[in-house]
């Protein structure tokens, strides 16, 4: 029983809704956003403390023990990445008190950018099937107004498919919940792997995987990624760095719980088909990177590719593969997010999207062509920086199951990112400048500081992994030992 | 009871299937919307139509109840439904007037502009 579970996710709906009172006054808009965000990190790093003592952490709502009341599980894994999503949802915040425009902030846009995480951390921490389902649509409610917010045409139009799309993916999770709970009869999820592990997982709990697989393949972008690439390239920059950082990352976090915690009975099949799944998503990812001119596409295609490339781990399964995926999902948050704001800036300056119209950027704006060059060997997975221990650790897993297609796949499309982004920093930051000293766009101390900060931090999960080990190894040990998170929610009294 | 409400949610998928598949974008928004009503008859079917006495406390004498945790799934997820379906229909109203167009056809954006 620790109440502050509830904050990461109450705080932000709290705010949100307080905003919408205060809609004219925007400095209070932005400051109350800001330390929202700011608390919900030192909320998070004391639960990681606190998990490394006592536990796993429990919440009951309500004072209804487990298996009958809804509750909040906060175990090392759920924690971790809130306290990353936290990170970046406050320096997205950064950058957009500078970039976002006076009209969006008259128009709630950080009341949707707070609801929008109060969604993602309420899927990280809540312990309950349904409610995971109530959490994903809260956060993709939000995303849908901030995917249209402003608008454009190309916006209302990207909106639309990106809409219908959500809707038929959540139809097929309120299915998958019912046959679910009509075969094992709860949804509170510690209970729903215990019942499971009972039963044996019958041919039946199979099918009913394959449809939660659907259902979360569709929500992170993993094969089923057609609607990302319009979807992400629309919204302003600062929005869709956030979607790029967080939103294709719940649903991972949902394939790795649902895969770990309930359907690890048959992994020849299921994970042979999550393995397959990630190998294409790692292809197609790679063709659309490499295929485009516009800057947005090839960003939006690197999102696809990472999220192939941390699924390549949880089919793999072992300790060693799930380190690695939670270490590279950390990295990517980061990264992803640096990228698009990166990317959005590029635009801005540039005044237009395309690669073969911009040149010699550098020599306008030294340290942010730096800055691009940084974020390229980090995605790449040169050591210092933090995309290396994953890769590693993804790698080494692949080894030791013997899945060497996999790996050639996954390291394969390490070099395309590489590519494609190398394609990027040759055609636009360097050669001759197109941009003279007289109609240079200033390059803003608000658009600089969050990229110099999210650089800093991906320079500091690389070097201080070593500090983040012990969280992450335990987080992989609970995904990989079920009975840990069953005993703490059941069994624990 | 469980058997003609399946074959009622059946009927709907076929409907909203059928609306799905239209160009239209209101017909496609009616269709999400039936759509997510064969999720609640599917979600009540498989609790258990009616095998007790109502879940009150007190109520029932031979102490079975109905299974009451569907009905407040399907309430949650009918509010949820609703808003999706307010918001969608506001959405492609508003593309409606920015495009002049709610055939889907015409709202592809082959080229990457």
């Amino acid at each position: 029983m620790n109440n502050l579970l509830v904050l990461p996710m109450a705080l932000p709906v709290l705010a949100g809704i307080i905003l919408i009172f205060f809609r004219n006054h925007i400095k209070l808009q932005r400051g109350i956003s800001l330390v929202v965000m700011l608390s919900n990190i030192g909320i998070a790093i004391y639960l990681l403390n606190q998990i490394q003592e006592k536990g796993i952490l429990r919440l009951d709502f309500g004072g209804w023990e487990p298996p009958f009341g809804i509750l909040f599980v906060a175990d090392s894994f759920s924690v971790i990445l809130v306290l990353i999503a936290s990170f970046v949802a406050a320096i997205c915040l950064l950058y957009a008190f500078s970039s976002i425009g006076k009209a969006y902030e008259n128009m709630l846009f950080y009341s949707f950018v707070n609801f929008l995480i109060a969604g993602v951390n309420g899927s990280f921490l809540t312990g309950d099937l349904f409610n995971l389902y109530v959490n994903f649509e809260v956060m993709l409610l939000a995303s849908y107004v901030l995917v249209a917010m402003g608008g454009k045409r190309i916006q209302l139009r990207e909106s639309i498919k990106y809409v219908v799309t959500n809707v038929l993916s959540s139809w097929f999770f309120l299915i998958a919940i019912a046959y679910l709970y009509g075969s094992v009869g709860t949804l509170n999820m510690a209970h729903i792997s215990e019942r499971i592990a009972e039963s044996g997982q019958t041919p039946l709990l199979t099918g009913i995987s394959m449809v939660f697989l659907t259902v979360f393949a569709l929500k992170s972008g993993l094969f089923l990624y057609f609607w990302l690439p319009g979807s992400y390239s629309v919204p302003q920059t600062a929005v869709a760095a956030l979607f790029g950082a967080l939103l294709t990352k719940v649903g991972i976090y949902a394939i790795i719980r649902v895969f770990t915690l309930f359907f690890y009975h048959e992994p020849d099949f299921t994970h042979t088909i999550i393995g397959v799944l990630a190998g294409l998503t790692l292809i197609g990812g790679s063709i659309g990177a490499v295929a485009f001119k516009d800057i947005r596409q090839i960003v939006s295609y690197n999102v696809v590719i990472s999220v192939g490339f941390i699924l390549v781990g949880l089919a793999a399964g072992t300790q060693a593969a799930l380190e690695g995926s939670i270490y590279y999902l950390l990295h990517d948050m980061i990264v992803k997010a640096l990228l698009f704001l990166l990317a959005g800036t590029m635009i801005k300056v540039a005044g237009s999207a395309r690669i073969d119209e911009m040149s010699g950027l550098i020599r306008n704006y030294p340290l942010f062509g730096w800055l691009f060059f940084i974020v390229m060997i980090s995605l790449a997975g040169i050591p210092p920086l933090s995309g290396f221990i994953g890769k590693v650790l993804i790698g080494q897993g692949a080894v030791e199951t013997g899945s060497y297609l996999l790996l050639a796949l996954a390291f394969l499309s390490s070099i395309v990112v590489l590519y494609s982004l190398l394609r990027i920093f040759l055609n636009c930051f360097w050669g001759e400048t197109m941009i003279s000293f007289e109609d240079e766009v200033p390059m803003k101390m608000g658009w600089i500081i969050p990229c110099v900060l999210l650089t800093a931090a991906t320079l500091g999960l690389g070097l201080g992994a070593e500090s983040l080990a012990p969280y992450v190894s335990d987080a992989a040990n609970t995904l990989l030992n079920p009975k840990i998170y069953i005993d703490a929610i059941l069994h624990d009294n | 009871m469980e058997t003609l409400i399946t074959i009622l949610a059946g009927v709907l998928v076929t409907v909203a299937t059928y609306l799905l598949l239209s160009k239209s974008v209101i017909r496609v928004i009616l269709g999400t919307a039936i759509l997510s009503h064969a999720a609640h008859l599917m979600i009540m079917t498989m609790g258990g139509v009616k095998r007790g006495e109502v879940p009150l406390l007190g109520g029932g004498e031979q102490g079975q109840y109905v299974d009451a945790l569907p009905q407040a799934l399907i309430l949650t997820s009918i509010v949820i439904g609703f808003a999706v379906t307010a918001l969608s229909l506001v959405l492609a109203y508003r593309t409606y007037q920015e495009t002049g167009t709610d055939n889907l056809d015409e709202l592809r954006g082959n080229k990457h502009e």
